[in-house]
């Protein structure tokens, strides 16, 4: 009920209050929130891991998600002081652009995607390569629930709580040669069932493509995400499996992912192949160098309400600088944007 | 006044979309981010005046009937409306009435350089788009009017440089746009009459 309240009625003016004041008037309202939920907790009995967050949809999950989930560690990461934003705008406010070009498409397409069976094909530079069913892909590992700030490269950004497992843990198993150098990601191409792969007026070369340095991917904060907000990954999402890396930007975090590559060569991205002065390789986080069209110095963290505008500045490596900035000693950020 | 009615209708249209938009910003309607939405939309609904206004001439050719050309004037004051919003929600929901940002915006960004450019010719537009003006400028007046086909052309590639990955949209606007002109060309426009009085004959 509370996030009901219509935004515009808590600023009259557009002041800027005290960081200080303003970050615990946010944790005042996460606790209240989280004290809602908790109480509708007895109500709910399969619905109990849904409900730590409000207003979340229920999904259907395939059996293998819910046998991990008993098993989950919640909250090993989170976020200090900065309220989660909520599921209905984390959910209905996507760039996924397989399923069309606005941000309100993929939550309207995304239903016809089919997530099972999904198998994930690990090949190149590794010492098993494979076909794997999902469930047998994510079956060693535990779940963790891990709190991250996800930056758009559209400078907004959201608080999210994904449920996944580090993807060094991965690709330890897979066991890369010593000639892999990155990880390249693809996700699916299936245009019956993805809409935007069918349009004749895309710019992308689809399948969608992605990659990480091999030091990159094996960071702890890398993770591949199963779920969010307690559940599996809506298909907006990027079901059933996504890439989560938060310092850089989103179009980074790949979804959907059908094929893992370890490769010895710097791989193509999609965004670097469209536009390469716009969105580089690396597409760390940081507020000192602009996209072309666009400033990245602040951003707006959603919700922003249309009279109280939730505008703060970005962070370098989207404040996971202190976890990360070591992987980039002695690269210039400037050219390696 | 002739056709006040229809001026009306105009009115109430024009001014209708932009309340309702205000509407459901408040009712959390349009999801998180609504200041960017609203700007889109008052942006778009600028281009699709203007593409209405431009659609007037060729309308009259068409039918001979003189109300066309009587509500374009409030139709191309709607486009300038439409843009001073746009522009509103832009300094207000993106920039944060960030001055300092604005100047560096003003420099560095092309589709932003062009965006200021159109706004300017618009300007120049509306401020002339009255009685007074059109004795004080007489024959210049047409001239300076003639600009309303370069600020389409500077929309659309103010448009089309905010376009990341699919031109679909942007390509129904610009075609129309095309279309519009292709209408204007001496040869084309002169049959446009002819047209009309063999289809009003076969009806």
């Amino acid at each position: 009920m509370l996030i009901k309240l219509p935004r515009s009625s808590e600023c009259k003016a557009p002041e800027i209050t005290p960081e200080g004041i303003y970050l615990s008037r946010r944790t005042l309202l996460g606790g209240s929130l989280a004290g809602l939920a908790l109480g509708a907790l007895p109500g709910m009995a399969r619905a109990a891991e849904a409900s730590r967050y409000a207003d979340v949809e229920a999904g259907k999950a395939p059996g293998w998600f819910n046998e991990k989930l008993a098993a989950t560690q919640w909250q090993a990461v989170t976020v200090k002081g900065e309220a989660v934003t909520p599921f209905k705008d984390a959910t209905h406010y996507n760039n996924f652009y397989e399923f069309g070009p606005d941000k309100g498409d993929p939550a309207a397409n995304g239903g016809s995607l089919k997530t099972e069976p999904w198998s994930v094909v690990v090949d190149g530079e590794v010492g098993k390569p494979g076909r794997y069913a999902l469930e047998d892909f994510v079956k060693p590992y535990q779940l963790e629930e891990r709190i991250y700030r996800l930056r758009c490269v559209e400078a907004w950004s959201m608080v999210i709580p994904w449920l996944g497992f580090p993807l060094a843990q991965v690709l330890k198993q897979v066991e890369p040669t010593s000639r892999a150098r990155y990880v390249r990601f693809e996700t699916l191409k299936d245009p019956e069932h993805m809409p935007g792969q069918r349009s004749g007026f895309a710019l992308i070369d689809w399948p969608y493509r992605e990659g990480l340095r091999l030091d990159e991917a094996m960071h702890p904060l890398a993770i591949l995400a199963v779920g969010m907000y307690g559940r599996e990954l809506p298909n907006q999402n990027g079901a059933p499996l996504r890439l989560v890396v938060p310092w850089k930007y989103g179009f980074k975090s790949i979804k959907s992912i059908v094929r893992i590559s370890l490769v010895a060569e710097q791989p193509g991205t999609t965004w670097e192949g469209l536009a390469p002065d716009e969105y580089g390789f690396y597409a760390n986080v940081n507020p000192t160098v602009d996209h072309p069209r666009w400033s990245q110095a602040r951003e707006r963290r959603l919700p922003s309400g249309l009279f109280s505008p939730n505008v703060r500045e970005t962070q370098m490596f989207n404040g996971y600088a202190d976890e990360v900035a070591s992987l980039y000693t002695g690269l210039d950020l400037r050219k390696n944007y | 006044m002739r056709y006040p009615w229809l001026r009306l209708v105009i009115f109430i249209v024009g001014s209708l979309f932009p309340v309702w938009w205000l509407y459901e910003a408040a009712m959390n309607l349009l999801g998180p981010d609504p200041g960017k939405i609203m700007m889109d939309r008052l942006g778009l609904g600028a281009l699709t005046f203007l593409l209405v206004t431009l659609g007037m001439t060729p309308l009259q050719k068409l039918t001979g009937w003189s109300g066309w050309i009587v509500v374009r004037r409030q139709l191309g004051l709607w486009v300038f409306a439409y843009i001073v919003l746009h522009i509103l929600a832009y300094l207000f929901f993106i920039l944060g009435l960030d001055w300092g940002q604005l100047a560096v915006e003003l420099r560095k960004r092309p589709y932003i350089i062009v965006g200021a450019l159109g706004f300017v010719g618009l300007l120049a537009l509306a401020v002339t788009s009255n009685r007074y003006s059109q004795r004080r400028l007489g024959a210049r007046w047409k001239k300076l009017h003639r600009l309303v086909y370069v600020i389409l052309g500077l929309g659309l590639l103010h448009f089309l440089w905010i376009v990341r990955s699919d031109l679909r949209e942007w390509a129904i606007y610009a075609g129309i746009g095309v279309v519009l002109m292709v209408l204007r060309v001496p040869a084309v426009s002169r049959v446009l009459p002819r047209v009309g009085r063999r289809q009003r004959r076969a009806v």
